[in-house]
């Protein structure tokens, strides 16, 4: 009598294991890579559904939805404060709540490189599975790839988010007005140096960690404080740091910046760094600040939330949007002096986010 | 940050300020040299310009390592990662130098070229050390301030006996910058550049102490006010050569006294004659072939130098035909001169060198200044 086994596939090896290119092969190896690893840590019932995408119910009439998408290559992988999986999430999510949007789902596609460690994948997908809990946005697609050895560097990981805008709420970089306040909501510059910190050519300890978190709270918060319409801007300076953030808005909006340098916080440690390394801290990525632009009598109230939330506890005033045709965002500088704050033009830093 | 905040405090720059503009004699101007791209920078980064009187006028002088380096100059560091198959290390400021054939060594980079951007010569070394089975090369720039560190690693790798590791050695001096500029026919001929003094270097001269400028101070009567690179100490300086040029003193003062004195860094000065020795001559960009202004690896030493050991043969290239940075490095032309400022010529894509470092005159005035070139806008 031949006895029937039930099928039987050996369970992943998530400590001593590598991504192979049988994982990318659509087989049962990949199947079970993403049953085992990516679906049991991202569980939610979209997920559930086990179909090739997410079903998601239609918004009410009047609102509206925003879509941003987001790619992550940031060497190293982990970095005080996060790695590439939290990193994601957070920064996908701060793209869609720059709208004014209250996100809603994620999707992530990873592009895994041939040998590397399944035990660092786990340690990178329970992080994002973890941020993407602690958000309340659930991770609703997804997809892996495998490249070659030597054809990536690790994993990169790509996400796009989807968001709702509520009726009448109009946030967008083309709508700063001279006479509006520049808002702040804490220190610049920890992402970039605690990731440069990392970097195998650079020999130098620091306590300072990355900034990166979800910041739709902190909006949501700030926007409950507003008076309707008052908040015209909201962006998160992540590459390019605080200056490029500042250049985008005011070539959007066809306006001029003025910022007071003494405004501006910039941690001790991240301010020594930075002298050190030669970098300039305005243009250094943060992964966890926003700025936002005001009315001006609305800024007391805004500024006031954003301080009372545990995001925005050292948010300033920073500057003040004036009618500059030439665009310029411009610094009165702590020495008494002004200058002009320009794009950023190179790479300070390679590959930070 | 300690040591460094006190040099950038807003209310002594008023008081510097307020003095200048009382000690300033209205009835003359004053032309002041500075040579460091330090000093170039912190004048523009901090605004420093704002707080000065009308008629004291800044020039910007050759003192930017990356300004003076000569096309031909990164084209060898090219064909060595391109053609030998060399890992080329160099500092982040010569990345995105522009060479002939529309590279620089980022573009090159993207070729296929094997290069990395390091923060000390120390870094190229360890490089070499674990990679012995590929030929790295440093690419070495700056004045006597990077100097002794090239020649270290140098005195190191020959220790080791490391036999991967070589220097495209392009270290220049400061001094006979200073002279070629003074000699230059504008200022010593016909005066089309007035020249009333020098903020002098302040690293170059913790290396090499103020002394080497005591000549050229009293041959050509020139004042020379050595200065540290924060924003105050430049001010400080400035006061100083003005008390000089007023009460008709032409000597080396000392402002960086924290840092600086009359005979310099001994041990560095030592590594320094110990590993290279004087090049007859050298072309700088701007400058063109200054003699004697320029170190060389010693023979004893060459099998580190990588133009000995690939056999590598400088070739001058010329500057694009209406680049000024010439004009700019000696101090004839300012960079809104220029027809390719802020045109053809952006830190996005340099035409000439000048825009390319941050301590570069075009890009300092690019990047902080331009708004000056334009109706200013009266903040609201």
């Amino acid at each position: 009598m031949i006895t029937k086994k039930n099928s039987y596939l050996r369970p992943l090896d998530l400590k001593q294991g590598r991504i192979d290119m049988n994982h990318g092969a659509g087989g049962r190896v990949g199947t079970q890579l993403v049953d085992e690893l990516f679906a049991r840590a991202f569980d939610n019932d979209y997920l559930r559904q086990g179909n090739d995408g997410a079903l998601l119910p239609v918004p009410r009439p009047g609102h509206r939805l925003v879509m941003a998408t987001d790619a992550h290559v940031i060497s190293p992988l982990f970095f005080p404060g996060g790695d590439i999986g939290s990193l994601a999430v957070h920064g996908t999510i701060n793209d869609v709540a720059m709208l004014g949007a209250t996100p809603l789902y994620l999707s992530a596609s990873f592009i895994l490189e041939e040998g590397f460690p399944l035990a660092q994948l786990k340690r990178i997908v329970e992080s994002m599975a973890a941020a993407s809990r602690a958000c309340g946005v659930p991770i609703v697609a997804g997809d892996t790839k495998v490249v070659e050895k030597g054809k990536g560097d690790g994993l990169f990981i790509s996400t796009a988010g989807l968001g709702l805008v509520p009726e009448g709420c109009d946030i967008g970089g083309a709508n700063a007005r001279p006479g509006d306040v520049v808002l702040l909501s804490g220190s610049i510059g920890e992402h970039g140096v605690a990731v440069l910190s990392q970097r195998e050519s650079l020999d130098f300890d620091t306590t300072i960690r990355s900034d990166s978190a979800a910041l739709h709270t902190l909006v949501a918060a700030l926007l409950a404080a507003a008076p309707k319409g008052a908040v015209h801007v909201l962006r998160d300076p992540t590459r390019g740091g605080l200056a490029t953030t500042l250049n985008e808005i005011a070539q959007q909006s066809g306006v001029g910046i003025l910022l007071q340098e003494a405004a501006i916080p910039v941690l001790p440690q991240v301010a020594a760094a930075c002298e050190l390394l030669g970098l300039d801290p305005l243009y250094i990525a943060n992964e966890g600040k926003l700025v936002a632009i005001v009315a001006a009598e609305a800024a007391e109230g805004v500024l006031a939330a954003m301080r009372a939330h545990p995001l925005g506890h050292s948010a300033a005033r920073i500057g003040e949007v004036d009618a500059d045709p030439h665009r310029f965002v411009q610094m009165s500088t702590a020495f008494g002096g002004r200058r002009v704050v320009d794009w950023l033009s190179g790479e300070p830093l390679p590959r930070i986010c | 940050m300690k040591y460094v905040d006190e040099f950038r405090d807003g209310a002594l720059a008023r008081n510097l300020a307020t003095s200048l503009r009382a000690e300033v004699d209205p009835a003359r101007s004053y032309s002041f040299m500075e040579f460091c791209g330090g000093h170039t920078h912190a004048l523009a980064r901090y605004g420093v310009a704002d707080l000065l009187p009308a008629n004291v006028r800044m020039i910007h002088g050759p003192g930017c390592p990356v300004c003076v380096l000569p096309i031909g100059r990164i084209d060898l560091a090219i064909q060595l990662a391109l053609e030998r198959d060399v890992m080329l290390c160099s500092y982040g400021d010569v990345m995105r130098v522009p060479a002939s054939d529309g590279l620089s060594l980022l573009r090159a980079k993207a070729r296929g070229g094997d290069i990395r951007m390091v923060y000390s010569p120390g870094d190229a070394l360890r490089l070499a050390r674990n990679h012995p089975e590929r030929e790295v090369a440093f690419l070495a720039i700056g004045f006597e301030t990077t100097t002794p560190p090239t020649a270290l690693v140098i005195r190191q790798a020959a220790r080791e006996g490391l036999k991967n590791f070589s220097v495209i050695c392009c270290h220049v001096l400061t001094p006979s910058a200073i002279t070629h500029i003074l000699q230059s026919p504008e200022v010593a001929q016909y005066g089309t550049l007035p020249l009333d003094g020098f903020v002098g270097p302040a690293h170059v001269s913790i290396v090499i102490g103020s002394a080497p400028y005591e000549p050229f101070a009293r041959a050509y009567r020139k004042p020379v006010v050595i200065s540290g690179f924060e924003p105050l100490d430049v001010m400080q300086s400035i006061l100083m050569l003005v008390r000089q040029v007023n009460q008709g003193r032409a000597e080396v003062e000392n402002q960086f006294t924290r840092a600086v004195d009359r005979v310099g860094n001994r041990a560095a000065q030592a590594v320094m004659a110990e590993v290279f020795e004087l090049r007859d001559s050298f072309e700088w960009r701007g400058l063109g072939e200054v003699p004697f202004s320029a170190l060389k690896i010693r023979p004893e030493f060459a099998t580190f130098d990588a133009e000995r050991r690939f056999g590598l043969s400088y070739q001058a290239v010329p500057d694009h035909k209406q680049c000024e940075c010439g004009a700019i490095l000696r101090g004839v032309k300012r960079p809104a001169d220029c027809k390719l400022f802020g045109t053809a010529c952006t830190p996005e894509h340099p035409m000439g060198s000048c825009m390319v470092s941050s301590e570069g005159a075009c890009a300092a005035h690019y990047t902080y200044g331009r708004f000056r070139d334009i109706p200013l806008v009266t903040a609201t």
